[in-house]
């Protein structure tokens, strides 16, 4: 019989289509598992209202459990308490630092949220001479900049 | 009117605001005068109608009657949609667009802090996710008014029509309806007259930077929270459900 920590292990295949080398739990948006008996429930919480991606992990989700040959399970949406970038773990920041994403800074400063914090350092050079393009990116979790070190363009995962 | 169907009201017209809003402002997607505006105003659109989804869901469960989100969204005439009014003015040049989502903004957030803390888990839970984007939205909105205000004489101007056109949409907003002032009293949403101090403080305090005039105009226009809409909701609503009201019950 699978325990909780091996469906958490296989819902490691899921990742963000649109961020494809972090997974549901490095993004926080995997909250909880829990088995009984036979049966999986699956928790797992949207990063922005209408982020477009949520229908397709939790398809995915469904696929994975499924292909494993998991038969009985739940796959439920939660709002409360609402996703924050403080959710993504280490791991996935160095990831998304290494897709060329600069990470999210803690919620705890809030001067982030009130747009007064800190320079957010390039990915790619490193440099902190870094300007905010848009606080709308490519999608609705990044917020766009340059740097003016090395002159590129890129995305922010902004602080939520 | 039991509390039930209050709250069935009360979270059909969030959903109705969100979903109105957030289609008028998709209309830029494509159109907006810069590239970076462009998605900026699509990752907005996209908040608002994610947020619509969520009460529009909750409305079809509190009614009971078998409605989900999408019979709500497009299977209702403009009669039946009882957002304000403001929210579904056409989205105008770019200084009407700005200036009606930083009127709206600045009420919507107080709105959501509120809600935020609502012994209604369900909507505590939408309020909770929505006041963090909402956020965004408010200080996107005020950076551009300030821009437009105190830019050149052009946007200054343009700017200041904008406020004069809008400004008489406002006052509906703090208007209560019964089901309203029946969730207000069971302490499950505010009241709403008492975020107009909130809303003043924000109005006053971008208008001032901006160097625009709070229009004097007292009159004030209202009918949308009963159902009663300007000739432009109608107009909206037909292009928005042609698919669905053609071919019932379609999915893809």
């Amino acid at each position: 019989m699978r325990t909780a920590e091996d469906i958490t292990a296989l819902l490691e295949q899921v990742k963000d289509p649109e961020i494809p080398v972090i997974s549901i739990r490095e993004l926080g948006v995997l909250r909880n598992v829990s088995v009984d008996e036979d049966r999986v429930e699956v928790t797992i919480t949207p990063t922005y209202s209408g982020c477009p991606a949520m229908d397709f992990m939790r398809l995915e989700v469904e696929r994975t459990l499924r292909e494993a040959g998991v038969e009985r399970f739940t796959v439920h949406q939660a709002l409360s308490p609402a996703w924050t970038t403080d959710w993504i773990s280490e791991e996935g920041r160095k990831k998304l630092l290494d897709f060329g994403i600069a990470p999210p800074p803690s919620s705890a400063d809030i001067r982030a949220l009130k747009g007064t914090a800190p320079a957010i350092a390039c990915p790619l050079c490193g440099s902190t001479d870094t300007t905010l393009v848009s606080h709308f990116g490519s999608t609705a979790c990044k917020a766009l900049y340059k740097c003016n070190a090395c002159k590129e363009p890129f995305d922010h995962f902004k602080c939520h | 009117m039991t509390q039930q169907e209050a709250l069935f009201r009360f979270a059909l017209r969030m959903g109705d605001n969100t979903l109105v809003l957030g289609h008028r402002i998709s209309e830029w997607c494509g159109h907006a005068p810069v590239l970076e505006e462009d998605i900026a105003q699509a990752n907005i659109a996209l908040d608002l109608i994610g947020q619509a989804r969520n009460y529009l869901a909750y409305a079809g469960e509190v009614e009971g009657k078998g409605r989900g989100e999408d019979a709500l969204a497009y299977l209702r005439d403009s009669r039946e949609y009882i957002n304000a009014l403001i929210t579904e003015q056409p989205k105008g040049d770019f200084a009407h667009t700005i200036v009606r989502s930083f009127l709206w903004d600045a009420f919507h957030l107080p709105l959501l802090k509120a809600l935020a803390n609502s012994p209604d888990e369900r909507l505590k839970g939408i309020a909770e996710k929505a006041v963090k984007e909402v956020t965004y939205h408010l200080r996107h909105s005020s950076e551009w008014l300030v821009r437009f205000g105190d830019g050149t004489g052009e946007s200054h101007d343009r700017a200041q029509a904008a406020l004069n056109d809008l400004w008489r949409f406002t006052g509906e907003l703090f208007e209560a309806d019964d089901a309203e002032r029946l969730l207000a009293k069971a302490g499950i949403i505010p009241q709403l007259e008492n975020l107009k101090a909130d809303w003043n403080a924000t109005v006053d305090g971008v208008l001032k930077e901006a160097t625009l005039q709070r229009p004097a105009g007292e009159w004030m226009a209202s009918g949308g929270k009963h159902g009663m809409h300007t000739e432009h909701l109608g107009l909206m609503l037909a292009e928005m459900q042609v698919l669905q009201r053609t071919h019932p019950g379609a999915t893809w």
